[in-house]
């Protein structure tokens, strides 16, 4: 490539390649402006298509980082509609504009200092009782969270119940973009999910004698026969390996007990 | 049988002292409070601004969830939480404009229109279950515990939904009469306690507490039975800022009357969480002979 071609805009270039592109194209709007992009393209994809060079608002392309916040409207429905721009498909007449980030404060505390009690959010997040249950934060969660019932549940003292609600929260922080309140939702519910993880579940007292056998090499022998294994000799091992079933129980054990 | 119940976000964390005693003694009287598997805060405060609808939202929205369970009557327990729910539901019914705004804003759960009859639990004592029958059912009853019945606010005004006379209110005396003990009538029995001015001008509260505490005391009452954990906390803080202003003043225990109920039906008492009262109310109860001497709680002062 010449030093002149690479300095096209992406948006030329986006033409050129145009041609190539045998899929129906069709309109989208991103902040406002009409771009024409091949049907079945990503939000993140039709915006490169578009000439967009994305640095931020993208991370994993896979749907659980929650860097690609996106919101959008279609022409005669008032409904704001959310999305990750990385896993909904383009539609017609979409107007798109992402919103990668979104101002909300963090509180600063000293973990190990914590206890499980509900005071420690209250103290750390006192704007959580401006809530009016509105329930606009769960309207606006891409991963279908009830944002509302976490926040509902915090307020109730029932951190448990704030942690598994939002199990599948990516902190995409859209549900604070759009708060009546000015709460800081994602940021209350990590610090839930940690005080539940670490104050709260009983730790697995089980773990610390398996992690003594590893480290007396009680898995060595083991793992120095694979590593002297044959590539066919691998990839049947790997064929033939017993997986456990999704609806094992408690007690469930391998054909093969040698490694246990 | 069972009741939908709304406990309130207080009862779960600073007032489990009123919470616990009531669950637990609604099952001894086989009428089993049925918490709302979701419910929300139920608004703090009903919100009097003609066009503040917004504040409306939280409260219309519990009453929903109770419709979600196919309940025509929603218990509650907390004095402001049973304020807030029914004068909202009042709101649904009556106000048809209203109603279509908050009905057209919360488009993600069904309408609603004052279905649900929101009641208060001393209602359900005294009119599903009655004085009468609530008495064969005391073991402990409270003899000689001369018991001040404090009504505060929240369960009397306004008038449209005030669960009793809002002059001359009677429910808790007969309550209290049930149990065996003798209620104490004074005349500040429905002043106010000073309710949400704590948090704009605190020091002004234990002026608001002294002459509740003072004419309970002087009509000969050993005890306050209240009704709203905010009335709790504004009299149980109080009196310890009256200790240190007015030399010679009483402070006297604060009980929750489903703590009495508990106590009388004679369950366990640490379903009362009595270490949650303010007042010191251990020595009094062991004067009574209401708690065996061996029992024993960290009060939280006051």
């Amino acid at each position: 490539m010449s030093a002149k071609q690479r300095k096209k805009k992406p948006a030329e270039t986006a033409v050129k390649e145009e041609k190539k592109i045998t899929a129906k194209l069709i309109p989208i709007y991103i902040m406002g402006k009409r771009y024409e992009v091949p049907e079945g393209l990503t939000i993140m994809k039709a915006m490169e298509y578009a000439g967009y060079i994305l640095i931020r608002g993208c991370g994993c392309r896979g749907g659980t980082c929650g860097a690609c916040g996106t919101v959008y409207r279609k022409p005669g429905d008032y409904k704001l509609q959310v999305a990750l721009a990385c896993q909904k498909t383009v539609e017609p007449d979409m107007y798109i504009a992402q919103i990668p980030f979104f101002p909300a404060n963090r509180a600063a505390y000293d973990f190990a200092g914590l206890t499980a009690a509900p005071e420690e959010v209250f103290k750390l997040y006192p704007e959580l009782f401006r809530c009016v249950a509105c329930n606009s934060c769960t309207k606006t969660c891409p991963q279908g969270i009830e944002v509302m019932d976490a926040v509902s549940a915090l307020k109730q003292g029932n951190i448990v119940e704030a942690a598994r609600l939002t199990f599948d929260c990516i902190q995409c922080g859209l549900c604070t973009s759009r708060c009546f309140g000015e709460l800081a939702q994602y940021h209350m519910f990590q610090l839930a999910r940690r005080i539940y993880g670490a104050k709260i579940v009983p730790r697995a007292e089980h773990l610390a004698g398996m992690v003594k056998a590893v480290n007396e090499g009680r898995y060595d022998r083991f793992l120095d026969e694979l590593k002297q294994a044959k590539e066919d000799e691998l990839k049947k091992l790997y064929q033939e390996r017993e997986v456990e079933p999704m609806t094992a129980g408690e007690d469930w054990k391998p054909k093969d007990t040698t490694y246990l | 049988m069972s009741l939908a119940y709304y406990p309130g976000c207080t009862l779960k964390t600073k007032a489990r002292n009123l919470e616990g005693p009531a669950v637990a003694s609604m099952e001894a009287l086989g009428l089993k409070l049925d918490e709302l598997p979701r419910w929300n805060c139920c608004g703090a405060v009903y919100s009097l601004a003609e066009d503040d609808l917004l504040h409306q939202v939280a409260p219309v929205r519990n009453l929903i969830r109770a419709r979600e369970q196919g309940k025509d009557e929603l218990v509650t327990l907390c004095a402001f939480c049973f304020n807030t729910l029914k004068r909202a539901n009042l709101l649904m019914k009556e106000d048809a404009e209203k109603r279509n705004t908050i009905n057209s804003f919360m488009n993600e759960e069904a309408d609603y229109s004052g279905e649900v009859k929101v009641v208060h639990l001393l209602e359900v004592l005294r009119d599903e279950i009655g004085w009468e029958a609530l008495s064969q059912k005391v073991k402990l009853p409270l003899r000689e515990l001369k018991a001040a019945p404090y009504y505060g606010c929240m369960l009397l005004r306004p008038r449209e939904i005030a669960i009793d006379s809002v002059e001359d209110p009677a429910i808790l005396r007969e309550f209290l009469k049930a149990l065996g003990a003798s209620p104490v009538d004074f005349p500040e029995s429905t002043r106010c306690c000073g309710s949400y001015q704590i948090v704009s001008s605190p020091d002004d509260i234990p002026e608001y507490a002294r002459p509740i505490l003072n004419s309970a005391l002087s009509h000969g009452a050993e005890a306050l039975v209240l009704t709203c954990p905010l009335c709790d906390y504004n009299l149980g803080r109080a009196q310890q800022e009256l200790v240190k202003k007015q030399s010679g003043f009483r402070k006297m225990p604060l009980f929750y009357f489903t703590q009495l109920l508990a106590l009388a039906l004679g369950l366990d008492p640490r379903v009362c969480n009595f270490e949650l009262n303010h007042g010191s109310p251990e020595s009094l109860l062991k004067e009574k002979n209401l708690l065996s001497q061996s029992e024993s709680f960290q009060p939280i002062g006051g």
